[in-house]
């Protein structure tokens, strides 16, 4: 009995670090171009979480963190947010997603979902606190209102085009072996 | 000679008839009997004229469909080509009427020099309303730079790159801005809110603000240029246990239709800073 893999310039692991780049790129591309002028009240799709999110949460993925750290840093320069922000908050959505993998491996969709949930949470709850240290005002149930809610209900709503996508990519990345 | 006579009376007799049938049909008097005669020739013609047309049709016809599938084609692809001729020349006109109006508005306020630059991306995270422009330090922008359009204030810059730059809107939440009302000269304090909204803050009491008011930069704290256009007050609210009136401003900037604006490249913030006291200074 062996075992069949596809030859390839870069290992796998090096090659989906990355391919990283020109996926996450231009979803940041897509979201600062055009996701971003279709606000639902106040409230928009945060593509590279959803990816983010997605592809933490393939079964072969090893380079979450790398993801993490390249989506993060590629927010931080298109957003007047400080740097830290986006990094912490993807940081804490990579975590989060790690855990929903293993705990709910079998469902990776209902871990997706529950993700995106979450992770809208946690990265509105980032971006609040920092403002809030930076001395902007913002009142916490209109931002609840109008920001939160509705970018939760978008992300939902892209959750599963944007999985799919991403996994249709991990599998090209890190196909199945296959026995002969 | 009786034969040539003969012959003589046939030919006078015939050329009677003819004359005969002549005057018969000038006077209308034969059309019963030519319809008679003539309807079933013109059927019988009509008939193989059809018959034969079919049968042509039947045979040229392969051609024909090709050709005219070939021309169909081409007059489609003609068709796509001239749509996107019209989408680009309205696209252009669009921008032609948005760049006069620029020009307008830059002739109307000379001392002032412009960079005009177009609106590129928006900001990412929906909590920061901030756009970015395709003009950065190589154009000679920098940070503070008051942003225009032809309707009035947009904002000032907060952040240069080479090639762009990131303009904080006056509807962010962290925006303030000075401003003069008119006519009651009244000085008030423009902030941004969560909900794109904006207010004013600090009118004394003792304005005279009314709806329709006009809000202009007032130049004070150094950040701004005087006499920009902001908006109009839309609705006062003034309460006497409060110390200032406050107000909402209806923009004449519609934030979420940008696509060109102007930066002002000759005014240069001024930083107060060092002027403001701080708790525990002499």
């Amino acid at each position: 009995m062996s075992t069949t893999t596809t030859t390839r310039l870069f290992p796998a692991s090096t090659l989906a670090t990355l391919i990283a780049i020109p996926v996450l790129g231009g979803l940041m591309i897509l979201q600062t171009s055009l996701v971003s002028r279709f606000p639902l009240l106040r409230g928009t799709t945060d593509l590279v979480m959803l990816a983010l999110i997605a592809w933490t949460l393939q079964k072969k993925v090893t380079t979450a963190w790398q993801w993490c750290l390249i989506g993060g840093f590629m927010f931080g320069i298109a957003s007047a947010l400080p740097v830290a922000a986006p990094l912490v908050s993807y940081a804490l959505i990579t975590w989060l997603a790690l855990v929903f993998r293993r705990r709910v491996w079998q469902v990776p969709l209902l871990a997706m979902f529950a993700t995106t949930f979450l992770g809208t949470f946690i990265s509105h709850a980032v971006s609040y606190v920092t403002l809030a240290l930076f001395g902007v005002p913002l009142p916490l149930v209109e931002a609840f209102n109008l920001i939160t809610l509705p970018s939760m209900l978008l992300n939902l709503l892209m959750a599963v085009p944007i999985y799919a996508l991403i996994s249709d990519l991990a599998k090209w990345l890190h196909p199945e072996e296959l026995e002969v | 000679m009786n034969s040539s006579v003969t012959r003589s009376l046939q030919t006078i007799v015939l050329i009677l008839i003819a004359l005969g049938l002549i005057a018969l049909a000038l006077g209308g008097f034969l059309t019963p009997i030519s319809r008679i005669i003539l309807t079933p020739i013109i059927s019988t013609q009509t008939w193989i004229a059809s018959r034969y047309q079919a049968v042509q049709s039947y045979l040229s016809a392969p051609q024909d469909i090709a050709n005219l599938r070939q021309e169909n084609t081409q007059l489609r692809a003609e068709n796509s080509s001239l749509q996107t001729q019209i989408i680009e020349l309205q696209q252009q006109l669009a921008e032609t009427s948005i760049l006069s109006a620029l020009v307008d508005f830059a002739r109307a306020n000379p001392e002032n020099r412009y960079q005009a630059a177009a609106v590129i991306n928006r900001d990412p995270s929906p909590f920061m309303q901030y756009v970015i422009i395709n003009r950065g330090s190589d154009d000679g922008l920098r940070r503070g730079m008051p942003v225009v359009t032809q309707q009035g204030l947009v904002s000032r810059i907060t952040a240069v790159t080479a090639g762009a730059a990131h303009v904080q809107l006056i509807t962010d939440p962290a925006s303030t801005v000075n401003v003069r009302l008119e006519p009651s000269q009244a000085a008030a304090v423009l902030t941004g809110s969560i909900s794109g909204d904006l207010s004013l803050d600090m009118i004394p009491q003792g304005a005279n603000v009314e709806s329709g008011n006009l809000a202009l930069t007032s130049g004070l704290g150094g950040n701004f240029p005087p006499n920009i256009l902001i908006g109009q007050v839309a609705g006062v609210r003034s309460r006497d246990q409060d110390l200032f009136q406050r107000a909402a401003i209806q923009p004449v900037v519609d934030f979420s239709q940008i696509e060109i604006v102007l930066v002002i490249t000759n005014f240069r913030p001024v930083d107060i800073s060092p002027l403001i006291p701080t708790p525990g200074a002499p």
